[in-house]
Order: C-alpha cells, then structure tokens, then sequence
C-alpha cells in the first residue's frame, strides 16, 4: 500500500512515431530443441489489488495486463513496443492518413465461441465515450482523434455519431478529425478493445465477473479475488490458441515490495519488483535474473508558479535556480535508489521516439562548479546560512519519496542554508493539494502516454490539466502550437525545454527505470518495449 | 477497544484500592512490597535508565537526528554498520542518518506518546468517571452510554480517517490517540467511586457542605490514586505499540522526527539485506521499555493490592 | 435478560447512524476524490462520473439516501473504486476471510494465554511463571509487522513448510502464519490478566477452604478456582475479538490474504466512500454485537450479575 502510487505509468498504448508496422501475429516464439517445462503458470507479482476488468473502464498498468490477456484489440504491441495484427489481419488508410479500414479476421472468436464482429468494437468504443458509462478513460478516443469522441463525452453530441462504423461484419471503418499516422498504435490500449454487447446489458455492472465474463483474449478469467490473486486460464476458442504455451497466468498481490522479494526468492512468484537500493546487492548475488530496463517516466519537483505561492522566496528564479542547480543528481541516483535511473536536468525522457533531448547548461557542470554557482544566486537573491530560507515541501506517502526528500533537504540546508520542512500526506491529498495550487514545492511524476515528445512537453501549456506549476509562458504556448504543425517540432522541443529550465518551473531529478526479479525459466518477456506491455500468450517457460 | 486492554488487569485490586488512604502507610507498605518484587523493582531501574539515556545520550552523539554522512550514502551495508569509530554507534539508516541520535529521538516520542495517551486517560479518564460515579443516578446513566457508544466505535479505523483527513503531526497524534485512551480508566473509577461514595469520609464531607467539586477532587479522586496510576502504567504499552501501528501505516510523525515505531518499520524493511542493526537497536529499546512498563504494571497491582501479600 | 438485550440494543441503534454520520462527514471533508488519479481527467468526463455515483447531489440528500439504502434495502452502494464490485460484494468477499483466521488466532490466544496464565499463577514467582509470562510479553511486544516478515522468512524461504502468502479458499496451509502473527499481539493480555485474576481467586478464602478440607490441587484449580477466574478473561475477549477483525490490516498487507482491512484502508486512501462507510458500519456492529455477547456471558458465568 505504501508504494501504490510510486509508479503511476498508466497503461496507454504506444503510439509510436516511426510507423514500420511489424508482419505477422507475434505468438510464443519457442525456439526449436527447446525443452518446455511441464508446469507453464506464469505468476505475476502486483502491488496492488486488480480492479475492474472491463476494457473501457480500466485505467492502471496492472490491471491493464490482465485485460490484455482477457482481450485483444485490433492490434497488439509487439516485443519491441511496434503493433502486430491481433483480431485485425490487415489495414487500409487513406492518403491523408484520417479514414482507417480494418479487416477482422474471420477465425477471431469469443470465448463462448460466438465470432468476433465489426460491430462488438463500434459497440465498445461508443460505450467508451458514453457518459452512462462513466470512463476515466473516456477521453482517450478523442486524443487518438475518433471523430466526436470530445463531444460526446461532453454530453452535445449522441453515442451513436462516433467516427467508427461496421461497414459489414468484418469490416471496420474509423474516421478520424485529424490526421494521424500512427493511429493504429493505440489500438492495443484497452480502451479501444472490444466488448460483448449482449453480456455486459445482459449482467451490467456484473459482466466481469468470473462467471458472467465473455472476453476474446488468449485467457478466460476463473479467479477474481481483490487483495489476493486473479487468475486466467487458457482460452481453446482464442484464434491464436494453437502457438499458446502458458497455460495459466496468475496475478498476486503482494502489497510489500520486500515481502514480494521474499516469495520471489521462495518460488512462489516468477516476477517482482526490486526494493529501492537493492539493485546492486541483487545484481551481484544473482546477475541472470536481476534486470534494470529504461522506463518512460520522470521524476521531478513542482514548482508554485502562480501568484498564489506563499513562498516569497520561491518566486524570485536566481533563489529557484540555485536550488535546482544544488540537487546532486548523481547521489540520487547512484546513492538512495541505485537501480539504473538516469539524472535529469530538463522533463521529456531522452529514449522518446525521434526525440533530441536538448543540451541544458546546467547538465553540462560539475556538481562542484554547479554548487559554487548555487550558492552565487543564493547570496544574490539576498539569502544565506545568517538569512536561512524556509520552503514547504509536499510528497506522498512512500519510503522512496521519502529517502528522495530527505537527501534532498540535506544538500539544500547544507549547501545554501536552507530549511526544507518535509510535509508527508497521502496520496490524494498531494493531488488535491497540487490542483489547489496552494503548496510551495511538491513531488511530481510523469510518465509518458505515447511514444511522441509531446506526451511529456506540452504539459508546459499554460491550458494543460496536468501542469501543475500553473506555469504560464506566452512564448512556450506559441511554440507548442507551432510544434503541432512542425514537420520537425525537435527545434520547438528544444526551445521549450530551455524555456521552462530558464525559468525553473520544475526541477527535473531523475528518469525512472524498472527494476525487476524474473525467474531464469520465463522466457519471451518485451524488455525493448519501454512501456513493458507483456502479453502472456507470448511468453514460455524452459525447463531447468 | 484498545483502551479495554488494561481495565480488567487494574480491576483486580479495585477493592484493595478502596479502602481510604490512612495516611502514608498504605503507600509505604506498597513501595516496601514493590521492592520486593524482583523483576518489578529490575524492570523500574531498566526502565529509568533507559530514560536517563534519552536524556544523556545525546551529549555523545556525534550526528544529528538529520544530518546524512554523505560517504555512507550508497553502500549502507558495508559503511554505515555501527562503529565508534564513524560516530555512528548505532550504525545508520538507509540514507545514511545516524541511528544512534535517531534512536534516542525516537525513543523520546514513543515515552511521551505512551506518557501523552495516559496522561489524557489520567485527567478526562479520572474526572469523568468520578463526576458519573458520584452523581449516580440519570447524570451516571447518560454519561455511560455515551461512553458506551464511543466504545462501539471502531477506532483505529477513525484514527486512520483523522490522520489521512488532518494530516499528520505530533498534535493529530495526540489528540488520535487521547480520544482513546480515557475510556477505560472513566468506567474503573466509576465504578470505584460508586464504592467510595458511601464511605463515611465522603459522607462527612457532604455532610458538611462540601460543593460536590470539592468533594470528588479532595476526597473521592486522592483514593482512586492507587488504581490510577497502575491503570495509567499498563496504559503507556499500549499506547506505544499503537503509535508504532500508526507509524506502520506511514501515518505516524512527520520527518526528520521520528518514533520507534517508525524506525522498526523502516528495519524490518531491509532486515532481509543485510543492515540488520537498523531494526535491531530500535525494536531492543521497543522490547525493553514495554517490558518493563508491563512488569512494572504489575508490580504496583501487586504491591497495591493487600490480599496478595 | 431479554429487557436488557432490547435495551441495549436501542442503544445500538442510534450509536451506527452516529457512526454514518461522523464517517460520512469526515469522508466529506477529506481532500481528494475518488476518481482522481495522478493524471487530471478532464472536467467534462469527472462530471460523467459524478452523475453516474449520484455524488453531484446535495451532500445532505446522498446522506439521507445512503442511510435509507442501508437500513431498508441493506444495500451499500456500488464501489467507487471497483467498478465491478459492490460494498455488499467487497464485504462478502472479504469478512468471511477475515473473519475464519481471526476466528482461529482468537481461538489460539484464548486457550493458550489462559493456560499459560493458569499456569504461571499456580507456579507463582517460580520459574515457570516468570517463563511463561516472559513468552507471552515477548510474542505481544514484537509488532506484527516484523512478526509477520520474519514468519516468511522462516517458514517459507528457510524451511519450505508453508506459503508466504494467499488465500486459497482457506487451506489450513495459507491460515497458519496469519494465526500466528495475529494470534500473538494478544497472548500476554490474555495470559496476564488470567494471572492475576487467578491469583486473587487463589488467595480467596473458599479456595483456601478447599484447600484446607484437602481436596487434591488441580481438582480445586479447574473445579473451584478457573470458572470465576474466568470472569474479567471474558470481558477483555470481546475486545479482543473485534481488535482481531481490525488487526487485520498488517495480516492483509502481508499474507495477501484479501480480508477486510486491507480493503478498508485501501478505500480509506482511494477516497472509497461507500466501501469505507460499509465497512466502519459492519464493525461498529460487531464491536456492539461482541460486547452484548461478552455481558451475557459474563451473566452466564456469574449468576450474581443482574443484567
């Protein structure tokens, strides 16, 4: 529990930029003169409790992952994060790339054995957007673009005028308001998966359970118990069931990351997070199966930019400046959390598809020459170890916020003097907090949706949800604008970045990365997918 | 709930207890059977070395609750072990903080969280029993059932609520923490107050025209004395092992302060890595200071209780 | 006695829809809601979500509405934070779990705390009893939450014998360690107050008579002297009970064993209104329910009581 917001990746679909599409269904890719093992459950470490296994309500990583197995959209994401046909077998796209066609291959089947139709995902998408249905996700069909989608959830347009129509069973036309080459990207987000219409009216908000579910994943659901494990068991109607080589998947929650380590060590789950500052100990004692992967994330301080900081002294940037520049990334990193995490000095994380992450001079320093140019500002500013400055920092429950906090009050008190008192609230009231903008200086995190440097940049926009700096620069909403429309937006990118590390609007400190136990027998996991979206008909496990 | 626990321990010598103070010799004769008692009297002399010891110890502590030893950071395990040599005699935390100042600290908050929650249990517990027991009658009835009604509440799930809702801090904790503990001790002195009523000390004194103020502070509270306090002192465990719940849930007080309970949660963490001595030294001080409350607890029932001689 | 049982349950009443009501303030007062996630939804799509849960209604009407679901349809609303779940499924998901290994630690701390204590009075000041309440302190002052890491460390990484967690149905094999772990946050309570209740039955002079016609010793002890002695045991062990369904929260987090604490601090975090509300309601009832049960024991056993 203490950890359950620690990551808030949302399981959004990879939308990548490059759009080589991969041929052929991916499916376990057993090499030949392997010898399976006989047992193939694959068990699943999750934090926290599964929710709600409806395609269009969904809306964190974990649960996603059993959706996806319970599911499949048009399109599946790859090992390397690129689409691979699922129920689709192929695609057409006009010139303009805003009127899609997708072809439903005809042995696409549910698991009560009724075949898979173009109008199960006019059904499902419409749902999505519905207001009766009440997604979170609602939205996400208006950012992929779906023609109406925005409005319809806003409650002036009807369900039944979203851009998608069943031209007939098998054929699936989506019109979509702007042009958008990398559509089919987000088809493998569950949001745009299909839905058994006759169940869900038939069983209502019951349709999940396991005795009710109808789902045309690689899986049927047997066990939902919250707190304690889901389990789904091989589906014989899947159209793909043929290359299935786990027979079971089982997700356990184990609130206590520590506690999964321990089960982990004992058999009990084939997969875990490692403990923040064990990485090390870890790769060492077991380098086969300790993994550190890249993840899309960063880690960051919000700064109060509106006039409602109580702070005076934050609102003077030689004082915000030289805070940003007196955090010792490197310690960070290398010291509290040790697992492969990069420091950041400006927001868009630098493994983004066709992303150049701008030279921000600060990242250029030595800590040494950073700290000595710290403590110039500071002294500027009219502050100093005789005339201490006192910041509020906010930051959610969570030992790695904490540790993180800490370090950090340490190297501002005894570089600059400054007292940081530490404020640990829970999660939604940081939340809460923030979107007040009543607070000083607050945690923050963002992980990227899609694969495109905008995920992450245009949360700069003056008119962004989630800035919550409540930064506005006339100059960056121009360039956001203009990037848009950009054959290249890298330049814009670029421009912005600057901008806002000019300004100290936030104070980047680090890109996330998972670190995490697998057992040596699982095979066929996506570590080049940096979103990690696994799939377990494509995995196997080898006897040892 | 919670504060149930001890009622039943200190009402076995409620009727000892009653009987009026004749003078010093009744407390004598307790302090003279108390000293008798081994392992009460060990536990006692424990107990007020460990808290000369939160208040020496920080003289030779060489970091403070919040500074990082910047070359520990990072390899906890190989540099951050206890050693005189560093300073750090109890080695340090994840961070690389000192755990021997951490450990005092905390050892401070956890007594005076137990001292706090007793103390509130003490002055509300005391007089609002006393008041009911003395009028008796409807005044008695209607301040029982609320009691009763507070008792029917789930607590540690509300105390939860206050702390997410509120935020955490010493004052969130205290008050949390108080709500609960007067409950039991208001329904024991009730009770003995219903038995000292009709003494004919107390009937003398109404019999005077004593205000009923006076008569429960002068006369009826100095003779509930005995079971108060050995009520209070089995209180103080429980009020500690509560914080140490609450801090468990991350709920507890706000950093750089901290509390045994906080710091045997943060241990147990990495027990498994290693750094065994970050929940070593803080559970050692836990154990002992609630062992000694316990064997000190019943130390005083015993000595205060006559029919156990 | 049936005067009493209606009595008290008069009493009961008004003491819940009290609890409905300070929980469904505090619930309203607490900042965040309960659709909020780290990224912003946007306003048009958390006014779709109001509407649909009935939350964008006047807090008093959703009062009214909620305490009129309850108390007449026994029905708690649909979860906030399962959309597939309703609190009477979370509810009966959850309690029978917590329910049955609570059930059996309760069981465990009550016959061998009142053994232990039995035993250490009747071998006062021996070595015996300084044993056995040494155990019984030592197993209370070790916090569940370091209990219960070191329990999978021993039984599940070092010796193998048993699961480190999960439920299962409830196979006696997932059970044991959260007995254990709970069972032992209230052994010494138990065994020390059946001490010194003891103790003082003991020193009583009917048991001294007994003694004195020559009856043999444990004859006295488990004929005269455990039955009253008993007495104040049983009051505490309606505490205990319900503190063994609110203990569960550390057994949740640990074992995954999918009870009720953790659901509850679980929709106490996620801003869960109607799974909180549900949950605070069913406890206050039982605590209410453990407390008339333990008075008319406590009747039963002493025949002395009027109730």
């Amino acid at each position: 529990m203490k950890n359950q917001n620690l990551i808030a990746a949302f399981g959004l679909a990879a939308l990548l930029a490059s759009s080589a599409l991969s041929t052929g269904a991916l499916a376990a890719q057993v090499p030949e003169g392997t010898t399976l093992a006989a047992e193939q459950v694959f068990k699943y470490r999750v934090l926290d409790n599964i929710n709600a296994l409806d395609p269009q309500i969904v809306e964190d990583v974990e649960t996603s992952s059993v959706v996806r197995s319970l599911f499949e959209g048009l399109y599946n994401s790859g090992a390397d994060g690129n689409p691979v046909p699922g129920v689709a077998e192929s695609h057409t796209v006009n010139e303009d790339n805003t009127v899609y066609t997708f072809k439903i291959r005809d042995t696409a089947k549910w698991s009560n054995g009724d075949p898979v139709t173009a109008g199960d995902f006019v059904y499902a998408w419409q749902r999505a957007v519905d207001p009766a249905t009440a997604s979170n996700y609602a939205y996400f069909v208006g950012l992929v673009g779906v023609v109406n989608a925005d409005d319809i959830v806003a409650g002036t347009k009807t369900p039944d005028q979203l851009g998608v129509k069943a031209i007939d069973d098998k054929t699936l036309e989506v019109t979509l308001s702007f042009s958008s080459p990398w559509f089919v990207r987000s088809l493998s987000h569950a949001t745009l998966f299909p839905a058994p219409k006759a169940v869900v009216e038939q069983f209502g908000i019951e349709w999940t359970k396991p005795e009710n579910i109808v789902g045309n994943g690689a899986y049927v659901l047997t066990e939902n118990t919250p707190g304690e494990r889901v389990v789904a068991k091989r589906n014989p109607n899947y159209w793909d069931n043929e290359h299935t080589v786990i027979e079971e998947v089982q997700w356990l929650t184990i609130n206590d990351e520590n506690q999964g380590l321990t089960r982990w060590r004992a058999g009990e789950v084939d997969q875990t997070d490692v403990p923040a500052g064990q990485y090390p100990a870890l790769k060492a004692e077991l380098p086969d199966n300790t993994y550190s992967v890249p993840q899309f994330c960063t880690y960051y301080f919000s700064v109060n930019m509106t006039d409602k900081q109580p702070n005076e002294g934050l609102k003077d940037v030689k004082v915000r400046e030289a805070l940003n520049l007196a955090i010792d990334r490197d310690v960070i990193v290398n010291g509290v959390l040790q697992g492969g995490q990069t420091p950041a000095f400006s927001f868009a994380h630098p493994l983004t598809a066709g992303y150049t992450m701008p030279e921000i001079p600060a990242s250029t320093m030595t800590q040494a020459d950073r700290d000595a140019k710290a403590v110039e500002l500071m002294t500027e500013a009219g502050y100093g170890k005789d005339k201490p400055l006192t910041i509020n920092y906010i930051y959610n429950t969570s030992e790695a916020h904490k540790k993180i906090a800490t370090v950090v009050s340490q190297m501002w008190k005894e570089k600059l003097g400054v007292n940081m008192s530490l404020a640990d609230m829970e999660f939604q009231t940081l939340l809460d907090t923030r979107h007040s903008k009543t607070y000083e200086l607050a945690r923050n995190a963002w992980c990227g949706d899609y694969n495109e440097a905008s995920t992450f940049i245009s949360l700069h926009d003056s008119k962004s949800e989630q800035n919550d700096q409540g930064y506005a620069n006339a100059d960056v909403d121009k360039w956001l604008a203009e990037a848009k429309l950009a054959s290249d937006p890298n330049p814009l990118y670029a421009q912005v970045e600057q901008q806002v590390a000019t300004d100290v609007a936030i104070m980047p400190i680090y890109f996330y990365a998972k670190v995490f136990m697998q057992s040596s027998n699982v095979k066929g996991w996506p570590f080049d997918d940096v979103e990690q979206n696994w799939y377990a008909k494509d995995m196997y496990k080898v006897a040892e | 709930m919670l504060a149930d626990r001890r009622l039943i321990a200190a009402e076995g010598l409620a009727k000892g207890v009653a009987e009026p103070a004749k003078g010093r010799s009744l407390w004598m004769d307790a302090a003279r059977r108390f000293r008798r008692n081994t392992a009460a009297f060990t536990s006692l002399i424990v107990l007020l070395t460990v808290v000369a010891f939160t208040l020496v110890g920080p003289f030779i502590a060489r970091w403070s609750i919040e500074t990082i030893d910047w070359s520990v950071v990072g390899s906890v395990l190989s540099k951050g072990m206890p050693s005189i040599e560093t300073g750090h005699y109890f080695g340090t935390d994840e961070v690389g903080r000192d755990l021997y100042s951490r450990v005092i600290q905390g050892t401070q908050v956890s007594l005076m969280v137990g001292m706090v929650g007793s103390g509130i249990a003490v002055i509300v517990g005391t007089l609002y029993g006393a008041t009911a027991g003395y009028f008796g009658g409807r005044i008695d009835s209607v301040m029982m059932r609320f009691v009763d009604i507070l008792y029917s509440i789930p607590y540690m799930f509300i105390l939860i609520l206050l702390l997410i809702i509120f935020g955490r801090s010493f004052i969130m904790l205290f008050v949390g923490i108080g709500l609960i503990s007067w409950l039991g001790m208001a329904r024991v002195v009730r009770g003995q107050t219903m038995a000292l009523k009709h003494r004919e000390f107390v009937e003398a004194a109404i019999a005077t025209g004593a205000k009923p103020a006076a008569v429960i502070l002068r006369h009826i509270v100095p003779n509930l004395l005995g079971i108060v306090v050995v009520y209070a002192t089995l209180l103080v465990p429980e009020m500690i092992l509560l914080e140490s719940f609450i801090s468990f849930l991350g709920l507890g007080v706000q950093e750089p302060n901290t509390s045994l309970g906080a710091l045997i949660s943060e241990g147990a963490q990495t027990m498994q890595y290693g750094t065994i001595w970050q929940l070593a030294f803080p559970l050692f001080f836990f154990v002992v200071i609630l062992f000694t409350f316990f064997f000190v607890g019943d130390g005083l029932r015993d000595a205060l209780d006559p029919k156990d001689r | 006695m049936i005067a009493f049982i209606l009595r008290r349950l008069a009493v009961a009443i008004p003491t819940l829809l009290v609890l409905i009501v300070i929980s469904f303030i505090l619930m309203k007062v607490a900042p965040g809601n309960p659709f909020a996630g780290e990224k912003s939804v946007p306003q048009a799509v958390l006014d779709n979500i109001f509407a649909r849960y009935g939350l964008d209604k006047p807090a008093w009407q959703q009062l009214v509405e909620y305490v009129y679901n309850v108390v007449f349809r026994f029905d708690f609303g649909p979860s906030f934070q399962y959309r597939d779940r309703t609190v009477n499924d979370i509810i009966a998901q959850g309690f029978p779990v917590t329910f049955t290994y609570g059930a059996w630690a309760f069981l465990a701390a009550s016959l061998i705390g009142i053994a232990l204590g039995v035993v250490a009075a009747v071998k006062q000041n021996s070595w015996l009893d300084y044993l056995a309440v040494g155990f019984t302190i030592g197993a209370q002052v070790v916090p569940n939450f370091v209990m219960a890491p070191i329990l999978v460390l021993v039984f599940t990484l070092w010796l193998g014998w048993l699961p480190g967690g999960g439920w299962n149905g409830g196979h006696w094999s997932n059970v044991v360690l959260p007995v254990i772990a709970l069972a032992t946050s209230y052994l010494a309570n138990i065994a020390r107050i059946t001490r010194s209740s003891m103790l003082e039955v003991l020193n009583s002079n009917y048991i001294r008579t007994a003694r004195a016609k020559g009856l043999p010793s444990h004859q006295v002890i488990i004929k005269h002297a455990l039955r009253p002695a008993l007495l104040p045991v049983i009051s505490y062990l309606g505490p205990v009970f319900v503190g063994m369904v609110t203990g569960s929260v550390v057994i949740d987090l640990y074992f995954s064993t999918g009870g009720i604490g953790q659901a509850f601090v679980n929709s106490a975090l996620n801003r869960d209104y109607s799974t909180i509300l549900g949950i605070t309601i069913l406890l206050g009832a039982l605590t209410i329910t453990a407390n008339l049960v333990v008075d008319i024991l406590y009747a039963w056993i002493d025949p002395k009581i009027k109730l």
